[in-house]
């Protein structure tokens, strides 16, 4: 006899609270504490050597922050979550958690712009070294890989450049080299896809994005499968013991949720990314609608981009949910089927024809739709990253990021489908005035 | 297979457990969930023949060599061992009336679990006290473990 398996959209729902033991609260309270009491000085010194589990500080632990941390970990089929306060914060502790200084990582090419700051500046700066490579390309995964290879990071649905990744089998790759592969699954959101189902070992939420899905609040997620083998001797800081913990070895007392309480313990407790309980309730009064939301967004995307594709004013469009786009076959065996087809997400791209001032100008005629920086919102957002979000990186770079000079960035909300063509509509007239 | 159900019946009756395999050592993972144990209500009988010899107490309990060498009824005989040394100490729970017998993480001796169960013992492998513990009756939870817990009900 087996437990009861719930589905998504109950456990979106559901999963990390109970009504409150304290109140009978049947909604999650906002813990708004920075501290919690010790029963006795024995209680406090049992919670400081990680003996017994509680709350001490909400830097470290926090009963609001967990119950999206549960929600999250549940969603995604992993073993256990971890919050931060943006998903960069996420992605850092993610990386930081098992990476020093001489380590090298495998990086999928066509990342979001900070991602690749972050692992060819920041990261480089403390020693540790990242190749990037073709994303599509299981086989260039393989070829980057070196003997002080310590992870593989890469996007399931690449944000701008709309890639997607072959998790499965780079998965394998990752795996054949005892490294855990570590996939940002911002973009299609867990209701889509469940990379840690498909082999991959832990996962990356900007929960800023479709997880909260009002455009209200920063948030990072992190999620491990509890799967990987860290005993392997590739990863000496979980199984040798801490420095900081009074010689406590991580996997050997922990076993299959080590690393993230290794990342709750030694990086987030000391840079202090931590995500606040206001927030963390925002994010997952969202939360609980995800799947509605997310076959919204599917659905109205799909219309907009055959609407796009249709017609002459825009010279090319790209979607993993139309049946031409490259990758489709891989998008039909790693997304959740929405109204009968693959559930691409709400991102695509298109150019304008008349070249960046057109693209320019069709932004700036937009009525409701939104030009900012954010995606997976429940309203239309538009972008043109080239001249913004991957400003940063030099033309190759932002070519290697799928990034092209009259690349519009369109995250498609759930407003009325009517309204959205409307305003497309009158935008790409209003292009060439 | 443990059902939720289970663990959580088995966790609110069998109060006396027998740690066999219970290390002196602070930072050990049998002292952690021993010691968790005994912070939450239990009675923790520790069993080690390394430390019975010398009159050794761990806890603030005398240490016995083996699980006959206890004089009062034990509810759990709990297993920190390797997985090939555990039959011996399930025929002995048997013997001495234990309920239950719980095999720790990573020791999945089959027979054994197999012989007790047709004693009419409950069996557990492959799962940790306190983490079940605190999964089910509140703690895991708060770092973010996904303990599968779905319910509209208080924790108690």
């Amino acid at each position: 006899m087996a437990d009861h398996q719930f589905q998504p959209e109950t456990l979106a729902i559901h999963a990390g609270q109970v009504p409150d033991s304290a109140t009978g609260a049947r909604a999650l309270p906002i813990y708004q504490t920075s501290s919690f009491v010790f029963d006795s000085a024995e209680h406090a010194a049992s919670l400081f050597n990680l003996q017994t589990f509680g709350n001490v500080y909400s830097r470290l632990s926090n009963p609001t922050v967990a119950a999206l941390e549960e929600r999250v970990a549940a969603l995604e089929g992993g073993r256990a979550g971890l919050a931060s306060a943006s998903g960069m914060a996420a992605e850092a502790m993610a990386l930081m958690t098992i990476l020093q200084q001489g380590d090298h990582v495998v990086a999928g090419g066509a990342l979001y712009g900070g991602s690749v700051t972050m692992l060819a500046v920041n990261l480089k700066r403390f020693g540790i070294e990242t190749s990037f490579v073709k994303a599509t390309d299981p086989e260039a995964f393989a070829a980057a890989m070196r003997p002080n290879t310590r992870a593989v990071f890469a996007e399931s649905l690449g944000n701008p450049s709309l890639t997607v990744l072959d998790i499965a089998a780079v998965a394998d790759v990752a795996h054949a080299h005892g490294v855990p592969l570590i996939v940002d699954n911002t973009v299609p959101s867990p209701f889509l896809c469940n990379p840690l189902r498909l082999g991959a070992d832990i996962v990356v939420h900007s929960a800023t994005k479709y997880l909260g899905g009002h455009g209200t609040t920063l948030a990072g997620v992190m999620v491990e499968s509890g799967r990987f083998p860290w005993g392997n001797g590739k990863f000496p800081g979980m199984t040798e013991p801490s420095p900081g913990y009074h010689g406590v070895k991580f996997f050997e007392t922990f076993g299959d949720f080590a690393y993230c309480m290794r990342a709750r313990m030694e990086v987030l407790r000391v840079y202090g990314a931590t995500l606040s309980p206001f927030n963390a309730w925002q994010i997952l009064q969202g939360v609980e609608s995800l799947h509605v939301r997310m076959e919204r967004h599917c659905t109205n995307t799909r219309k907009v981009a055959q609407y796009l594709k249709d017609d002459p004013r825009v010279g090319w469009v790209s979607y993993p949910g139309l049946p031409d786009h490259p990758q489709y076959e891989l998008v039909r065996k790693q997304m959740r089927m929405v109204d009968g087809a693959p559930g691409a997400s709400g991102l695509l791209a298109f150019g304008v024809k008349g070249g960046l001032e057109a693209g320019v100008r069709f932004i700036e005629a937009a009525q409701f739709m939104s030009h900012l920086a954010n995606i997976g919102d429940t309203r239309t957002l538009i972008i043109h990253p080239a001249s913004t979000t991957h400003r940063q990186l030099d033309a190759q770079q932002q070519l290697d990021a799928g990034v092209l000079p009259d690349m519009i960035r369109m995250s498609v909300g759930i407003e009325h489908i009517d309204d959205i063509l409307w305003d497309i509509d009158q935008a790409l007239d209003l292009r060439t005035r | 297979m443990n059902t939720i159900s289970e663990l959580t019946c088995i966790l609110r009756q069998r109060r006396t457990i027998a740690v066999v395999g219970l290390s002196a050592e602070w930072h050990r993972p049998s002292f952690f969930a021993s010691k968790y144990m005994q912070s939450h209500g239990y009675r923790i009988v520790p069993v080690n023949p390394r430390y019975a010899a010398s009159g050794g107490e761990i806890l603030g309990e005398t240490v016995y060599a083996d699980l006959a060498d206890i004089p009062f009824p034990v509810d759990m005989v709990d297993v920190f061992r390797r997985t090939e040394d555990v039959l011996p100490i399930a025929r002995q729970a048997v013997a001495i009336g234990a309920r239950c017998l719980w095999q720790q993480i990573g020791v999945v001796n089959h027979e054994a679990d197999q012989l007790v169960r047709e004693a009419g013992l409950d069996a557990v492998m492959d799962r940790c006290v306190k983490i079940e513990h605190a999964r089910l009756f509140g703690g895991l939870n708060w770092v973010g473990v996904n303990t599968g817990v779905i319910s509209a009900k208080r924790r108690a």
